[in-house]
Order: C-alpha cells, then structure tokens, then sequence
C-alpha cells in the first residue's frame, strides 16, 4: 500500500533537478586536471555552525544534483580526492582534520566552504577557534558565503570535475 | 572445438569486466531518475575507476600480506567466475569447474579475503564490518545450497552448463513451482551477497550501519578501485547467474556465430533485473541488522518449500 | 610375511625401544628419543597402511599373547586407510615433539614419553584387530595411554586434572558401552573373531541393540554430542603434540568402529540405525561449530571443530547407510567414501592446526585468542601454515576440506529420485546442515586466523612472540604439503578410496580418479580442485601484472597512518576480539547457546550511588554439559551419600546382610528349580 502510494508520488512529482547552469569557464584548481569527470568528496566539518552542511546537503539533493557532473560523497578521506571543510577549525578539531588531509592520498585538493572556513567569519577571535582552514591545511579552492549559495558549492565541484 | 571454448570465455570474461561498472552506473542512474534528480551517467562508475586506478594506493602501518593481497584475489576469483558461469556460452574450457558448489565456494573465499583484509587493518570498524559479513555468509549458505538441490534434482547434475541446457531443451520447466520458489530464494541471496538493500545500504557514510563498506574504509588509489571493480563484477555475475538458472534463451552453445545475439540476450536480461533490483531499492528502507537473520530465514523457508515442491509435485 | 608384517613387527620392536628409551634416557634427551621412536612407529603405520590400500593383505594369529582367546590381527584395505591416516598423523605430530620439547616446554616426565609409544602402537592395532578381544584389549589401553598423556601437565594448572577426570570417565563409559555391544554379539555368534560376526545370524531386534550400544561407545570416542563433553577439555588441556594426535587420529577411530560392526560385520542393518547416525551426525555437526564459533580459547575452538567434523563423517555414513538400505548403493558407496575422504582430510588440517596453535602457545604462554594478534609480523611462517589449515578447515575452495564437502553434497543431492519419502525429507535437512556448518566453520576460522595472527598484539606476551623452531616448522610444513596435495590431486586417492569402500560394504565405490578432474561414476557431476586453484592464482597474477602496466604513471605505493576515523593513532586495545567478532553469531543463536553474563558492581563504602568497580563476565558454557550431566552427577552424588548409611560400621548390619542375602538366593533357588 505504501509502495503504491510512493509510486504515485513518484509519478507526479517527476523531475526535481532543475537544468544545468552553463559550466564555469576553466578549471578552479590545476590540481584538478588529473581527474577528468569524477570527483570524490569527503565532508570535514571543522567546528562549523551548521549552515553551511544544510547548503552542501541542498546542493547533493534533488533540485541542484550535484551528482549529475561526477562528484559523489564518500565516507572515508581515503576514498576521497578532495575534502570539502566548513566551519572555522576549532581547537578540538585541528588535529582531526590533518589526519583526514593527510589521510587522503595525493594528489589531495581542499575546498574551504563558507567565510568560516576561509577566514573564521563569525567566530574570529573565538576561545574555542584555532583560525581559519588554510592556518591548518593548504586550500586550494575557496567557496565564499555565509553560507554560501548550492548553486557556487557546485560551480565549485564543476570547476573540478570539468563537466 | 577447444579453441572455440577459449574464445568464447574470453569473450565471457570482457564482457562482464566492461559491463560491470556499466550496470552499476545503470542502477544508480534508475534510483536517481526515481529520485527526481538527473543522474550522473551510465558511465560515471568507469570514470570513477579510471580516476582511481591513476591514484597511488596506501598502505597502512600494521597491515600485512592479507590487507595487500585482497584486492588482487577479490578480482581474481571474479574473473574466474565470469569464465565458468554460463552467461554467454555453455562452452567453456573450464567446464569441469562449472560446479554450482565450486562457484558458491569460490564466492566464499572473495569474501573471506576481503573479511580477513578488514581484521588485518586492525581498526574496530574494520573488524565490525568483517564480523557482520561472515554471519550473513553463513547464514545465507543454507539457502543456497537446498536452492541448488532443489535446481539439480530434476535436472541430475550439479553442473551449471547441463542445468542450462535442460532448461533450454524444457521451457516449461522454469514455470513450476519448485522453479519460482527457489528462484524467489535465490533472489534474496542475490541482494544479500551483494550487500544492497535491504541488507546493506551501499551509499552509507555511518559506520555503524555498514557491512560491506565498513571493510574497504583503509583501502585508497588502485586498490580501492580493484575492490570496486570486483564488487560490481559479483553482482553482474550473480543476477547473470539468476538469469542463467531462470531464463536462459539466448545463451550460445558452442558456436561463435550465435554470440552476438547471446551477448544482446545477456545486457537486456541483466539490465531488466539491474533496473528492477534499483527501482525496489528506492522503496524499501535498510534492515536492522538483526533482523536481517529473519529475512534469510525466510528465504530459507522458500528453498525448503522449493525443494518439497520438486520432490512432491513432479 | 609381506610388507605389512614386517612394518608391523618393526612398529612393535620400535614401541619396546621407545619405552626402554623412556625409562633409561636421561631428562634432556629422552623427548628426542622416545619422538623418534614414535614418528618410526607412525612411519610403520604408513607403510601398513598403504600396503593394505593397494591390495595386498595380512593375517596373523598369536594365541599366547593374550589369555583365552589370543590376538587376531587382518589388515584389509578398510583397516589400511585408518592404519595410513594414524601412521601419518602420528609420524608428523612426533616430529613436532621433538621441536617443541626443545628449551624446557614440553611433557618430560618418564611415565608420560613411556606412554607415548604405547598409544602409538594401540592406536595402531586398533584397525588391525580381527576378533572382538583384541580389538577391546587395545581399545583400552589406547585409551588408559591417552589418559596418561593428558594429565601430563597436571601439576602447573588444575584445569588439566579436571579434563582428566572428564576424560577417564566418558572413556570408560564408551568402553562399556562397546564391551556390552560387541561381547552380546560374540556370545549370539559363537565365536570372538570377525569372521564368526560376519558369518552369525542374529534377530533384528538383537541387531539393532547391539549396533545401538556400538554406536554410543563408538560415538564417545569420536565425540558425538551429547557424548562430546570430554573432548573440549582434554584436548585443550592436553600437550600440543599429544593434541594433535588426539584430535587428528584418535577420534578416526570412533568412525572406524561404527563402519567396521556396522557395515561389515553387521552388513548394512535397518535403515533406521541409519537414520539416528545421521540425526546424532547432523547434530554434533551443528553443535560442535557453534560452539566453536563463540570460543576464546584458541584450542577449545579447535576441538570443537573436531567435534564439528566428526559429526558431518557421521552424517555421510548415516546417509550412506540409509541410501544402502534404500538400494541404491552407487549412492551409498559415493557418502562412504565421502565419509573416509573427509576423514583423511580433517586428520591432516587438524594436526596443522592444533600444531600451530601449539607452537602460538609455547611462543607467547597463552591459547587466548582476545590476548594474541600481531603475530604475523614475529611469526610469519607460522601465520602461513595456519591459514592453510584454515583454508582447508573452513571448506574453501582450493582447500581439502572443499573436496570432502563436495562430494558428500553430491551424494546427498543425488538422493532424491532414489529412497521414499524419508530420503524427501531427510536429504534437504542434511543439505541445509551441511550448508550452515559451512558457513559457521568459514566464519569460526576467519576470527581464529584474523583476531589470532593479524593486525596488532593485544598483550605483551603476543608482542615478544618468537618463531619456532625449525623441527616443528619442518612437522608443520609436511602437514601442509599434504594438505595441499589432498586439495589439488584428490583423484589420485580415488583406488585406494574405492579398494576400502569395498572392504566395507562389498560394493563399488563411485568415486573414479579421472587425472585432473574428480569425476564420479553414474552422476554427471565433475570438480577438478587443480584447474580451479590455477585459474585463481592466474587470475589474480594476472590483475597484479594488467594493474601495474596500466598505471606505470601512477607513484609509488606510500606507507600511511592508518585512518581509524581520525581519532588519534588507535591502540591495540581498540581492535575486534574474538568475542565481539564472534557477537552477532552468538545473538542469533542465543537459544542454543544461552550465554550468561555477571556484571558486578561495587560501589564505595560511603554511598551506594558512587560506584567504586564495575566486574564483567561473560560465558558461554557447553549447555549439553550443564542440562545432561550436571544433574547425572547430582544424582550419582546423592546415590553416593546412600553409602555410609548402607555401610555404617556396624558388623551386626553386615552379618545381617549376608545372612538375609543367602537366605534369599536358597528360597530363589528352591522356588526355580
């Protein structure tokens, strides 16, 4: 009964995902070059407010799909070639996110999402904040916004898979 | 004669090492269409093993031989598999090993390779996942084998090739009951080896719902994508076997002219079961580990049935 | 006198050598020389054994030697195969003696090396017996022997004395129970040797008894639950060597037992006897991997695989009786010969496992699998043989254990034209037991091999392990080659396999050799083991050489930290045990299993609230142990307080009792004449 139920849903809802925006010119990081259409990405959240995981979640959903250019996420950094950080690096997290940066294996690439990640936001000057991802891990792509929009969270992912 | 054999397993072996990735990318795209995304391709998963194979593989401080070692064997029972299972061809040079048992045991040892590469990582989760692996494989053995028995027992032999060719000489046969119950059985088998739902949710991120996943946390580059590869290689393998066993019209004999018609055969018959086992996987929710023992009883009551039925009813 | 009689007069002079050396030698040497006795003796074994296999016969009779009725012995191809199996196990196990007893480890004591070539020899002559005294006679001193060697370490640790006295007591219980059998046959036949049993016509109901009362002694000795009781306890607490002998050799004579009176000299019977061997068979099988699958102790786990393994050979030889009974003995001679094929291989895998867990005890001080671990790394040949006999054990292809399984599910799935309705209900349920056993034994030996020899060492004494000595790796390497070489070539054994199928059942065997494949005759079913083992190994060499052309770009494999979520470097103490490995398993049958947990909490003296130590405990106990004999012992004790009540001390009691005890026999005896 819940099956039929769901298959009518199914039926009338149809297609979510809205088109594909016109892909960014050039890739966002050389390092990206290797990896031509499919990129593998694992969520760090580094002492974020959450703002940002409910953006990066739209973005993987039904209506922006970022699935449909390569990335996917995955649960281990040693699946993952690159790593997608929110959040301000708190003290409690700093060392977990080197092990996960270093955990992946070359050649690595980060994606700082967020002002948070890029330069503490909000919380600089916290008692709790070490700094900014880059004090902690190099970064090679920045997403800036607070939080910012799916749409530059996958322009992002498209300048690394290139499609 | 021989010759013919060797090619015609040759053939067998690309084909399902090509199309493997192909029918997962399949899958994946049927759940998303479902879903109401786009999708990302037939092709994603091939795109995702030749970026992985390019990648440098790691190994762990406090892993062994069996950590380095399972990958290889994992893709190596796989391709003998895909050799002996009749999926193209009755012919094949490895014939005497076309045993049913021989590929159930064969199934076996991968899965006890990757179990033992989990234990060697000497992380909990690498032991969760390993321990959770072995007591589906043992609880699904029962099923299988009464499946098998009620499968030969009419047919005389345990011999995949000669349970093809009797089908093929008697359509009708995959129509009784004995043949639907342990057809059913085996399906549950099927997505139970194979880790999908509602077994195993294949795209989980918790560790502590994983089974399959939980065991290749540690593996990264080439050896991730040799698993990878060897996981999708089971599944073709397996709902080709189903297929084999159940609706067999269009496997070739031992001509190479009737290849290409068995090769369409074989895609369209596995893409149906590829696209329906994708579809049910949109409805149906991940089972809590203990009551997947329930589910594999059940199926284990089917095969019972399936072979009282072949015993009674013929 | 052929070569049998001359292998057996050398294996005898070798027992009267080996114990002259035992009482003579002094403490250092007298190990070497009493294995080496004993490995001559098993050698001698072999040779009789193989002898006997490939045709030729033995007879022998020495009147004096024993009072009454002398010593027969006949050695026939059926008798061969065991006297090859005993020979090789105990030929291999006295070598690793040698090893092990090396560095102060080890039994040393006179009585205990003097009873070591005396088992041998009995364990020897038990196959070659050809009358019921001899057989009976030999039967008990092997196991007054065994008793001996068990209790060999009886002053380091209490547990052994307990496994002992378990031992002493189900042992005499068997004994009884196969004197009873097999004394009621000699009497109804008229004579003691086999020839009068064969030749005797005894009722049905007659028949039944005595088989009945064979099969429980038999059985006891083989371990058939619920006569098992013994087994995990002497052969945990017994030495390594003596272990291995036990568990590879000893319990095959349980199984000879029951097809010598069973299908010879009873001549197949009813198919109901059948039927209680393969429901008691079915039974141990399921019983003993359970049991196993939740142990600690690494040596428990490989006893109750034994009980495991024992249980599926009685499983062939119920449904080979059972198919002999139905007529069809094509079948029948296919489940015998699976029965005796399993048999030889479980004695090699065994003897490789219990000799390796023998070396991990004597290396690290402890059979405790949630203590080892990381001994891959300080014992790396070691880790190698075990997982050998792991992959033989736990029926993997392209192990040995693979080949016996397949071809007792060939008979068994075969089986459904041939009987009536109890062969339809019957076969399923052995095929579903076999199946679950399988399953339970792969995942019993990946815990053993994972949690035991991977990864990381959980306590120090696993991180200080050295390897062994190079005798006991030369033992265990023998042990392997002939495993290896029963998983590739089983066809080889296929004439001798049929030569004693024969001899016991007087009907072809269907197992032909055909070169590389095992094929069967009049059923359409092949494996050849050799060309599945090449396919894999070419396989996967040849990923290995396709993986490293096509990315020749790719870096170098690095050496990482392992991921472990990131956490901080994980300690050893965070890895699986062989407990929680084993948890899901022991969850889904905990109706079986009843596993009991204490948890003790103490708190602090000032407030109850405030706990001060938390005390857990968790046990699964061998519930057949707990429900059967714990309440036959109670009974048996309070039957013993009736003692002192009866024989009080007074003598006015005891004159009365002889004086109304003969009063009572003359009215008896004046009533019935």
């Amino acid at each position: 009964m819940a099956v039929f139920k769901l298959w009518r849903k199914i039926r009338r809802t149809g297609r979510t995902a809205e088109p594909a925006p016109p892909r960014p010119a050039g890739s966002s990081c050389p390092k990206a070059a290797a990896l031509s259409g499919s990129v593998q990405v694992r969520h760090v959240d580094a002492g974020s407010c959450n703002g940002c995981e409910i953006e990066i979640g739209s973005a993987f959903g039904p209506v922006y799909d970022a699935e449909r250019y390569g990335a996917r996420l995955v649960a281990s950094p040693r699946h993952a070639d690159a790593l997608l950080v929110t959040g301000p690096v708190t003290r409690n997290m700093a060392a977990a996110l080197r092990r996960t940066f270093e955990a992946v294996s070359e050649p690595r690439i980060v994606v700082a999402i967020g002002d948070c990640a890029i330069d503490a936001g909000e919380f600089a000057g916290g008692y709790g904040v070490q700094g900014p991802v880059a004090d902690v891990v190099p970064v090679d792509v920045q997403v800036p916004g607070c939080p910012p929009e799916p749409a530059a969270i996958v322009a992002a992912l498209r300048g690394l898979t290139g499609r | 004669m021989n010759r013919t054999a060797s090619i015609c397993a040759a053939v067998q072996v690309v084909v399902v090492v090509a199309g493997a990735p192909l029918l997962v990318g399949l899958m994946r795209q049927v759940r998303a269409r479902l879903e109401g995304r786009a999708g990302a391709g037939i092709s994603q998963p091939w795109r995702d093993l030749r970026k992985l194979l390019r990648r440098a593989p790691a190994t762990p401080t406090g892993t062994g031989w069996a950590f380095r070692l399972a990958p290889l064997l994992l893709v190596g029972t796989s391709l003998v598999l895909a050799a002996v299972v009749p999926l193209l061809t009755t012919a094949s040079p490895l014939n005497h090993t076309a045993d049913l048992f021989a590929v159930v045991g064969l199934l076996a040892l991968g899965t006890v390779t990757l179990a033992l590469a989990a234990l060697d990582t000497g992380t909990a989760f690498g032991g969760m996942g390993a321990s959770r692996e072995m007591t589906i494989l043992a609880l699904v053995e029962p099923t299988i084998l009464v499946a098998v028995l009620a499968l030969s027992a009419r047919v005389g032999s345990t011999n995949l090739a000669e349970i093809v060719t009797t089908t093929l000489n008697d359509p009708l046969r995959v129509a009784s009951p004995a043949s639907l119950l342990a057809a059913a059985a085996l399906l549950i088998v099927v997505v139970a080896e194979t880790g999908r739902l509602p077994v195993d949710n294949p795209a989980t991120h918790l560790e502590l719902t994983m089974i399959h996943e939980a065991m290749i946390l540690e593996y990264a580059g080439s050896d991730l994508a040799l698993v990878e590869l060897a996981a999708s290689m089971r599944l073709t393998i397996l709902l080709g076997l189903l297929t084999s066993l159940f609706l067999p019209w269009g496997i070739a004999g031992a001509s190479l002219a009737a290849l290409p018609l068995a090769l369409a055969a074989f895609g369209v018959k596995v893409a149906i079961l590829g696209i329906g086992l994708g579809a049910a996987e949109v409805f149906i929710a991940k089972l809590r580990l203990f009551r997947v023992p329930e589910l594999l009883a059940g199926s284990f009551v089917l095969a019972v049935l399936a072979v009282a039925s072949s015993f009674f009813l013929a | 006198m052929n070569v049998i009689g001359w292998a057996l007069a050398g294996a005898g002079v070798l027992a009267g050598l080996g114990v002259l050396a035992a009482v003579v030698a002094p403490r250092r040497t007298r190990p070497a020389y009493v294995g080496a006795a004993t490995a001559g003796i098993g050698v001698a074994g072999l040779v009789m054994g193989v002898a006997a296999l490939s045709g030729q016969a033995f007879q022998a009779r020495l009147p004096g030697l024993l009072p009454l009725a002398g010593v027969r012995i006949e050695v026939d191809p059926l008798g061969g195969w065991f006297l090859a199996v005993t020979g090789g196990v105990l030929a291999a196990a006295a070598l690793y003696g040698i090893g092990y007893a090396g560095g102060g480890h080890g039994p040393s004591g006179r009585g205990v090396q003097a009873a070591l070539p005396v088992f041998a020899i009995s364990m020897l002559l038990v196959p070659a017996a050809a009358s019921v005294s001899t057989l009976l006679v030999w039967w008990e001193l092997m196991a007054l022997t065994s008793l001996l060697l068990i209790l060999a370490e009886h002053r380091g640790r209490p547990a052994v004395a307990q496994a002992g006295w378990w031992y002493a007591a189900l042992t005499q219980v068997g004994f009884v129970a196969i004197l009873l059998g097999l004394l009621l046959y000699a009497a109804h036949a008229g004579g003691d040797s086999f020839a009068d049993l064969r030749a005797a016509h005894l009722s049905p109901a007659l028949r039944g008894v005595v088989f009945v009362l064979v099969l429980a002694g038999f059985g006891a000795k083989a371990g058939l639950v619920p006569l098992h009781v013994w087994l995990p306890r002497a052969h945990a607490e017994a030495p390594s060597p003596v272990s291995a002998m036990l568990s590879a050799a000893m319990v095959n004579l349980g199984v000879y037992g029951v097809v010598r009176v069973g299908f010879d000299l009873l001549g197949g019977g009813s198919r109901w006897w059948w039927v209680l061997v393969l429901a008691f068979g079915a039974i141990s099988a399921l019983y003993g991997i359970l049991q196993a699958a939740v142990a600690a102790d690494v040596k428990r786990l490989l006893a109750y695989s034994t009980v495991e393994n024992m249980g599926l050979v009685f499983l062939s030889l119920g449904a080979a009786g059972i198919f002999r009974a139905a007529g069809a003995p094509v079948l029948a001679g296919l489940a015998l010969a699976a029965a005796l094929l399993h048999v030889l291989n479980h004695a090699a895998f065994k003897a490789l496992l219990f000799t390796a867990a023998g070396s991990v005890l004597r290396a690290t001080g402890t059979r405790d699998l949630d203590a080892l671990g990381g001994l891959r790394s300080r014992m790396p040949a070691t880790t190698v043989l075990f997982a050998i006999g792991a992959l033989c054990a736990a029926a993997l292809p392209p192990g040995n254990g693979f080949v016996s399984e397949w071809l007792l599910l060939q008979s068994l799935v075969h089986a459904l034209p041939a009987g009536g309705v109890v062969t339809a209900v019957a076969m399923p349920l052995a095929v579903a037991v076999v199946a679950l056993t399988a399953g339970l034994a792969v995942a019993t030996f990946v815990k053993a091999l994972g949690v035991g020899f991977f990864a990381r060492a959980r306590s120090e004494a696993a991180g200080a392990a050295q390897e062994s000595p190079p005798m006991m790796l030369a033992a265990m390497g023998v042990l392997a080659a002939v495993c290896a070489g029963l998983a590739l070539a089983p066809a080889a054994l296929g004439p001798a396999l049929s030569r004693a199928v024969t001899a016991a059942t007087r009907a072809p065997a269907g197992v032909v050799g055909g070169g590389v494949s095992l094929r069967l005759a009049g059923i359409a079913s092949t494996l050849s083991p050799l060309l599945i083992a090449v396919a894999v190994v070419v396989a996967t060499a040849g990923t290995a050489v396709l993986l490293r052309l096509a990315a020749r770009r790719v870096t170098r494999r690095r050496s990482v930290a392992l991921w472990a979520c990131g956490a901080g470097p994980p300690t050893a103490r965070m890895q699986y045990t062989a407990a929680s490995f084993a948890q899901p398993l022991q969850r889904v049958f905990d109706d079986v299993l009843a596993p009991e947990t204490d948890v003790d909490v103490t708190p602090y003296a000032e407030s109850q609230y405030l706990v001060a130590r938390v005390a857990y405990q968790a046990r699964v106990s061998d519930r057949v142990e707990d429900a059967l004999y714990v309440p036959v012992i109670a009974a048996a004790r309070r039957l013993g307080r009736l003692g002192p009540v009866l024989a009080n001390g007074s003598v006015h009691r005891y004159l009365a009792y002889g004086f109304f005890g003969v009063t009572g026999l003359l009215l008896v005896l004046a009533v019935t004449r």
